[in-house]
């Protein structure tokens, strides 16, 4: 009886493992070794913050890439990028690391309460239905959805000042709080050298006095700081000033003409006091 | 046994304050304020400036594209300036401001009480009258009339139905206007169906306005081929196709039109303003609203110029009470709260509502407790639970799969919900994220 068991076990067994090898074999789907290589080295958080659907799809656009320029794994910075260029034999981009930048400083001093809100906090939910609960339809709604889109606890609420606060040693710009932030307040811009960058930290546009009302550290689109810059990195639009990261030099020129202080810059050495 | 709609509905309170008080006119304030947005669609283009002079009724924006409506000046003075405005939409829009001087109307206005039944206007003069006065669907919904009076091709309109229900709780701006203007209604009734040229017509009226259904059931005698329709009071029958359902037995498809089962609905508040358009050539520039509250001393239906302060209006009624918590546009189930009483009465505002705090606060929401009452009451058939659960993790195929942008927004489920859960809140911006999905799929 036994032995009846055995042999018909066995022979299923040996049966199906040759059909499958036959199947395996008929089906094959040939994999270039070096994306499983490559795939190693990189972070496995699966962000797409590299703009391709997880790791293993950056890791094949890696290995399929002429030349490793375009792509850049925001997480694992230029260390990774340069493994991986090692692995490939390619040259690494030097793709400029990013952060996240909250573009709005309303915070509850400077921009008034004028209406309070009672439904679900929630910013797209919020925004969906109006302009918020300041005179600043423009502003951070302050209730977090880039918080709970952020996958790296790099974006935290400051409870004093009502508005979210990047914290700059986790953020990997990965870009899921720029898409989930209904106002589009947070831009993704070049960390600078020392992590010293200069941005206007507002994004309303409109006319100077309506803003200034709305809130007092507003920009009011004077076009002060765009005849301060020696190097043309600012631009007004609608009422608003943009520094062009890409331009600016990190005079600091700027934050000082600026009258309501929307102008901010991070990480700079104390100024020199001057005579 | 009163017909009414077959899927969910609910009963709210009905708190018809301000039924049975007359109309009363507000006379036109020291400024206007007149948004150029007030309709579904296209922003209306501005064709005044700075500075010039308008009498009641002068355009003062074309309608920009197809859908979309003009706006008038609904009183007679200077045009102060073209500003925004944050409007009651919870956003700035575009709007003119007029510094009233005297009350001049446009000569060809015919502002006399008098009834002029007959119309022997042809069908497309009708519509390019009721286009001309910028008249929009005044039930809430804003939407221009005269596309909804322009059928697709190949489809026929066998049947008008007339929305006489006015289902929110509190507002009662369409039953004093059935009250006091039956006639015009009716006659506007007539022109509609020979607009559409249809030789039937249905008014669904809830029973909870019994004076309005004797009065009017009295008067369609003398106007063949309208039907006077009691309804049982059921909350959303004011909803296009829970009242089509309601008059007609007849569902209508996932996104298809009223007009695919041969039904084309419009507001009596339309009737009454397609009457003074195509008869006395008036444009729409004044509508009847209605201002209430339970800690309000009168609640009460005024007459408003398009443009009025809604603050004029609440001290019209004894002014604000003290424990007021919200301003609300609109009615306690689709109105949405203001953020300031210095919005200006627009086309689609058919009341002004003041809840005391302790109603107007939310209460804290709790778990789910899967009891389905807003599967119960429902008027779309929806699984409301599922479409915000399916919003709040951004599940969009499974949204889209339950229909989530076939929700009317009625707040049927906001209301039953035991455990207090913002489900409209939800649905409402799954269903924009789902449409702007499908739009993207599209383009």
């Amino acid at each position: 009886m036994i032995l009846i068991a055995i042999i018909a076990l066995g022979g299923i067994g040996v049966l199906s493992s040759g059909l499958l090898y036959l199947v395996s074999r008929k089906f094959e789907v040939y994999e270039n070794p070096l994306i499983a290589e490559v795939q190693e080295v990189l972070p496995a958080a699966n962000c797409g913050g590299c703009g391709y659907p997880g790791c293993s799809g950056f890791a094949s656009a890696c290995v399929n890439a002429q030349a490793l320029d375009d792509l850049f794994c925001p997480v694992g910075g230029a260390d990774v990028m340069k493994k991986v260029s090692v692995i490939l034999g390619k040259e690494a981009g030097n793709a400029e690391p990013k952060v996240a930048v909250v573009r709005c400083n309303g915070n509850c001093e400077a921009r008034p309460h004028t209406n309070q809100y009672n439904g679900v906090k929630n910013c797209a939910i919020a925004s969906s239905l109006y302009g918020g609960e300041t005179g600043c339809s423009y502003g951070c709604l302050g209730y977090g959805d880039c918080v709970k889109a952020c996958g790296f606890g790099a974006i935290r609420i400051n409870l004093s000042t009502g508005l979210p606060e990047v914290i700059e040693d986790k953020c990997t710009s990965c870009g899921a709080c720029v898409k989930a932030c209904p106002k589009n307040i947070i831009e993704l811009r070049r960390k600078g050298p020392k992590s010293r960058r200069i941005f206007v930290s507002c994004v309303n546009k409109d006319k100077g006095g309506l803003a200034r009302k709305a809130c007092a550290s507003a920009c009011i689109g004077c076009s002060k700081c765009e005849k301060e810059c020696p190097f043309e990195a600012i631009s007004l639009s609608s009422n608003l000033a943009y520094i062009d990261y890409r331009k600016c030099r990190l005079c600091r020129k700027c934050v000082t003409v600026c009258p309501t202080q929307a102008i901010h810059e991070l990480n700079f050495p104390p100024r020199k006091e001057t005579n | 046994m009163l017909r009414t709609f077959r899927i969910g509905g609910t009963h709210p309170p009905e708190n018809k304050l301000s039924a049975g008080k007359k109309v009363r006119v507000i006379e036109a304030p020291g400024q206007v304020v007149i948004p150029l947005r007030q309709h579904i669609g296209a922003p209306a283009q501005a064709v005044v400036k700075k500075g010039d002079r308008v009498k009641a009724g002068t355009l003062l924006a074309r309608p920009a594209g197809l859908v979309s409506a003009g706006i008038h000046s609904s009183v007679s003075g200077k045009v102060n300036k073209i500003d925004e405005i944050v409007d009651m939409s919870g956003y700035k829009q575009p709007a003119v401001y007029i510094d009233t001087e005297g009350d001049e109307w446009e000569e060809a206005i015919d502002r006399s009480e008098t009834l002029k039944k007959e119309c022997t206007l042809s069908s497309s003069e009708i519509v390019r009258r009721i286009s001309e006065a910028g008249i929009v669907g005044l039930g809430g919904a804003t939407f221009p009339t005269q596309v909804k009076l322009m059928p697709p091709p190949g489809s026929r309109a066998e049947l008008l139905i007339i929305n006489g229900v006015e289902c929110e709780p509190y507002l009662t701006s369409d039953h004093a206007l059935m009250i006091e203007k039956g006639e015009q209604i009716l006659t506007g009734v007539s022109i509609l169906m020979k607009a559409i040229d249809v030789h039937k017509a249905v008014i669904g009226i809830e029973s909870n306005k019994p004076d309005a259904i004797v009065y009017f059931r009295d008067m369609v005698r003398n106007f063949p081929g309208i039907d006077i329709m009691p309804l049982k009071v059921q909350y959303p029958q004011g909803g296009e196709k829970q009242l089509i359902d309601a008059v007609i037995r007849r569902q209508i498809k996932s996104g298809a039109l009223p007009i695919s089962v041969g039904a084309v609905v419009q507001n009596v508040g339309t009737a009454y303003a397609v009457y003074e358009a195509v008869q006395k050539n008036k444009p729409l520039i004044e509508r009847i609203v209605t201002v209430t509250g339970k800690g309000l001393p009168e609640p009460s239906n005024f007459l408003v110029r398009i443009g009025t302060p809604i603050r004029r209006l609440i001290e019209a009624a004894g002014g604000i009470p003290g424990d007021t918590g919200k301003i609300i546009g609109g009615g306690p189930m689709m109105g949405k709260a203001l953020v300031s009483a210095d919005i200006p009465v627009t086309k689609g505002c058919s009341g002004v509502l003041l809840l005391p705090k302790q109603e107007a606060l939310r209460k804290p929401a709790c778990n789910c407790i899967r009891c389905a009452k807003c599967v119960s009451v429902c008027p779309m058939g929806l699984n409301p639970a599922l479409l915000m659960n399916a919003t709040e993790f951004a599940n969009w195929e499974v949204a889209e799969k339950n229909y989530v942008v076939d929700c009317i927004e009625c707040g049927s489920c906001n209301f039953i919900c035991p455990a207090n859960r913002p489900l409209l809140d939800y649905i409402r911006s799954g269903k924009g994220k789902v449409m702007e999905l499908i739009r993207n799929r599209k383009s």
